[in-house]
């Protein structure tokens, strides 16, 4: 992992949607006071969601501004976390997990399709502009794997020829659905047994 | 107290200490980089650690509270170990490039490195590279070779209270830089340089200057501002190479002022080197006889009561006597001046015009009222204090007029002077905190005196503050922040002209009333001049040079012993770091030598006369009954004056360094960009 490059398009002004002010003050609520600084974190997530998945320097300043701290503290939050990008990801932000169980289950299959499809390298926009793609450390849905994220959705249970699909989806700007592309419920076996009772040697 | 024992020798410290300092109070030597004992704990650079008794694992001792009847072992094979994988870490990404490195020869990493080190590395991996960052002119940088200790981010947040340096990136990718590689705005950024243990940070100006151990060290005292800051003067041969701070508790810690430290270039520029005299309009060169001569044969033929004379902002004491010594003695003439405007100084009362509180008294202050000063310009270091006071005794602080950004928070009052006369009659809004302050500091600046009720509202304030009893033997609240260096000695030698209700000789001189004008030192006279004679004696041509008739170059604050006044009025002895250049001459002596060309005697007959004379006129000078000033109150604004602050005085005017500064602060402040 090398230092986050910075943007070189910048926009020239960032403010919360009023929907996400509302939000912004109940965060900050959720801190004692005079600790409020500590919302910084969950205020530079919801820029993120805002802002196409990405935060702007001026988004930076302006949550300096609104919790009064230096913007170089911002700043060295921002830098400090893999999950902040510091410059344009699309619209569609697919993360592909490869850690273990999930390359196990072929999830560099999915990474060939997203250089196939997307782009050669991680963090590289399309040629459209609509999406990137990224490798990450483990999701937390072993039990699902292969699975990559999307914005804020899981897909899960995924094969090359699913991810081809969800990626002809986006390009065309539409959002797949999420969850198991086998069928399953959650994590539930995958033949609709829910539980042991029926099982002979159970 | 608590008990411990630090290599098998018992010891009680105090609670709250950390091991290093237990340590330290045992004699015992603890190698550091992170820590210092100005800045906040980090506790990341590891090389303190230290072996503790039922502790499996060394600890880092810079960070860990002393506890009763620690065991602590510095010496052991178990620390030493310790220490060497440390270095081994810090080394396995530091270049190899100690002989092109600034730092050579007063690096911390290298001298640990001597003890601590190995000989070979088995780091086989590509070092790391990181890319130069732009920190302003003062600053330059060599991020390969930082070891983030993050000691310069910890300054500027904490002492300079400029929080515009930080780490970006992680891990073995972080990176110190300043926010978008900005310049520091701050009066202070260039102290980071000292407190870098490595070569990261190192100082623009001096890049590839010189080495160390090549360089004579003199122990002096600044004179850019009136704090008097104790410094050290780096020279090479005649050149002053640098000026770096000197550790003395009771006025600067161990900071200076970015001015104090980079206006040393111009004591190379635009000297004085040789007498000129002024003829049809163009200075010709000449000799001392020839220049001495002129002046001789003018003042016999001019009235005493038509010479003045001046005294400058950096003027020291023993020119400043000797000049005293020279109108009293030599042309009997009262009329030598030390003030800039009329400021109505009260200067039979030493209370008057000294910081009454002394610079350690900020520290311990719970409120401060500023009043027609702005200190972060006119005393950057005593400034430092005031945040210091802020940070650690959350002392509040007003202030008269708002001063822009202090680096600190400060309510603002009006600045009108009305306002300023409820605090003393006790109806003003922070009149209870006032009475309920146990320490409470009010700071006068000199544009205050300009103001005419100023002397009564000082009164007046003193007045209240006894009755509130917050005037005691150990604590005088009424302290006034002179801006120059010269100011408190030219004060304490009585070097004040006539009736001081106003500035007599410097009004005569501005109605073109004089016929012969001495100007020592002093460059921001603003006279649209007719036919005065003028001379200059001084180091720089800078303005008083250049209306002059005779010029008689003198010697920079680094090239004469000289005692100087700082604003507490803490006389202190500046030494003699390098000499004046070309035929130029100590300021004293040439007072001494033109006395014996119109008077045909000398005025000392050595310079220890002259300031054993000096000394004994200061402790001679008791307070007298005070002054017949006027004290009836107007309702004035306050205004405090703007100080140009990389531009000040002549040495300031003549660096480049500064010049650079000044440039870049401006253009901020065009662009209105921020930071």
């Amino acid at each position: 992992m090398s230092l986050k490059k910075i943007s070189k398009n910048q926009p020239k002004d960032f403010k919360f949607s009023k929907v996400n002010l509302e939000l912004v003050n109940k965060i900050i609520q959720n801190y004692p006071k005079g600790k409020e600084k500590s919302a910084v974190m969950p205020l530079l997530y919801l820029v993120q969601k805002q802002h196409e998945n990405w935060i702007p320097l001026e988004a930076m300043k302006y949550v300096g501004k609104l919790l009064s701290i230096p913007y170089m503290k911002v700043y060295e939050v921002a830098t400090f976390y893999s999950m902040y990008n510091l410059s344009p990801v699309g619209k569609y932000h697919i993360q592909v997990c490869t850690t273990t169980p999930c390359m196990i289950r072929g999830a560099y299959d999915l990474v060939d399709v997203c250089k196939k499809k997307i782009n050669e390298n991680q963090n590289h926009l399309s040629k459209n502009n609509i999406c990137s793609w990224t490798e990450v450390e483990c999701l937390g849905a072993c039990v699902n794997s292969p699975m990559m994220q999307i914005n804020e959705d899981y897909y899960e249970d995924l094969n090359a020829k699913d991810v081809e699909k969800i990626i002809d989806k986006i390009m065309n700007n539409e959002t797949p659905v999420p969850g198991s592309y086998k069928g399953r419920t959650n994590s539930e076996p995958i033949n609709n047994r829910k539980t042991l009772i029926d099982n002979k040697n159970a | 107290m608590l008990k411990v024992k630090v290599n098998d020798i018992d010891l009680e410290v105090d609670e709250g200490l950390t091991v290093l300092q237990a340590c330290e109070q045992a004699g015992a030597e603890i190698p550091r980089f992170c820590y210092h004992e100005k800045l906040s704990i980090a506790g990341n650079c590891r090389m303190c650690l230290v072996e503790i008794e039922k502790s499996p694992k060394p600890v880092a001792s810079c960070a860990m509270p002393v506890t009763n009847g620690m065991n602590i072992k510095t010496n052991t094979e178990f620390v030493e170990k310790a220490r060497k994988g440390v270095m081994e870490f810090l080394l396995a990404n530091h270049p190899l490039d100690c002989p092109v490195c600034d730092q050579g020869g007063e690096c911390d990493l290298q001298d640990q490195s001597m003890f601590y080190g190995v000989d070979k590395s088995r780091y086989k991996e590509n070092k790391r590279s990181v890319p130069e960052k732009y920190m302003g002119p003062l600053i330059k940088t060599q991020m390969t070779r930082c070891i983030h200790c993050t000691r310069c981010i910890r300054f500027a947040t904490e002492v300079a209270g400029v929080p515009e340096l930080g780490a970006i990136g992680r891990g073995e990718d972080m990176q110190i830089s300043t926010y978008l590689e900005k310049s520091m705005e701050s009066e202070l950024s260039a102290n980071v340089i000292d407190l870098c243990p490595v070569g990261a940070l190192t100082s623009k100006p001096y890049v590839f200057e010189a080495r160390p151990w090549e360089l004579k060290k003199t122990e002096s005292i600044d004179v850019m501002d009136a704090v008097g800051s104790n410094i050290r003067i780096d020279t090479y041969g005649w050149e002053v190479k640098r000026v770096l701070p000197r550790v003395n508790e009771d006025i600067n810690g161990e900071w200076i002022s970015d001015k104090t430290r980079y206006s040393c270039d111009g004591l190379k520029n635009q000297r004085l080197d040789t007498p000129y005299i002024k003829e049809d309009n163009k200075f010709k060169k000449s000799s001392w006889d020839e220049a001495y001569n002129k002046i001789a044969e003018k003042i016999k033929n001019t009235s005493s009561d038509k010479i003045a004379g001046f005294i400058g902002d950096l003027t020291n004491m023993e020119t400043s006597y000797i000049a005293k010594e020279f109108f009293n003695q030599t042309i009997k003439s009262n009329n030598l001046e030390s003030r800039d405007d009329n400021y109505l100084v009260d200067i039979n009362n030493r209370e008057n015009y000294i910081f009454n509180s002394r610079l350690n008294g900020i520290d311990e202050s719970d409120l401060i009222v500023l009043i027609g000063t702005n200190p972060r310009y006119e005393a950057t270091i005593l400034n430092s204090r005031i945040r210091n006071a802020f940070l650690k005794n959350k002392c509040e602080i007003y202030s008269f007029g708002n001063l822009g950004d202090l680096t600190y928070d400060y309510e603002i009052i009006e600045n009108n002077t009305s306002k300023l006369k409820e605090i003393l009659d006790g109806a003003s809004s922070i009149t209870k905190k006032i009475e309920n302050s146990k320490k409470p500091i009010f700071i006068f600046g000199q544009s205050f005196f300009k103001l005419r009720s100023s002397n009564f509202l000082l009164e007046g304030l003193k007045k209240y503050l006894l009755s509130q009893n917050k005037i005691n033997e150990n604590w005088n609240p009424i302290n006034i922040l002179s801006i120059h260096a010269s100011t408190v000695g030219s004060y304490d030698l009585n070097i004040v002209s006539g009736d001081i209700n106003s500035n007599e000789v410097l009004t005569k001189t501005l109605n073109n009333e004089f016929e012969v004008i001495f100007l020592i030192g002093k460059d921001n006279l603003k006279l649209k001049k007719k036919n005065e004679f003028i001379i200059y004696i001084g180091s720089h041509g800078d303005k008083g040079a250049e209306f002059s008739d005779v010029i008689l170059p003198g010697a920079a604050y680094t090239e004469q012993d000289a005692h100087y006044t700082n604003l507490e009025g803490q006389i202190q002895k500046a030494y003699q770091a390098t000499y004046p250049p070309g035929d130029a001459k100590e300021d004293w002596e040439i007072f001494n030598n033109l006395s014996t060309y119109i008077k045909r005697k000398k005025i000392f007959n050595t310079k220890d006369n002259m300031v054993s004379d000096m000394l004994d006129f200061i402790k001679k000078k008791k307070d007298n009954k005070s002054l017949d000033i006027h004290k009836s109150f107007h309702n004035e604004k306050i205004i405090t004056d703007d100080l140009d602050y990389y531009y000040s005085n002549v040495v300031s005017r003549a660096s480049k360094t500064m010049m650079e500064c000044r440039s870049l602060r401006n253009n901020l402040k065009k662009t209105g960009t921020e930071g």
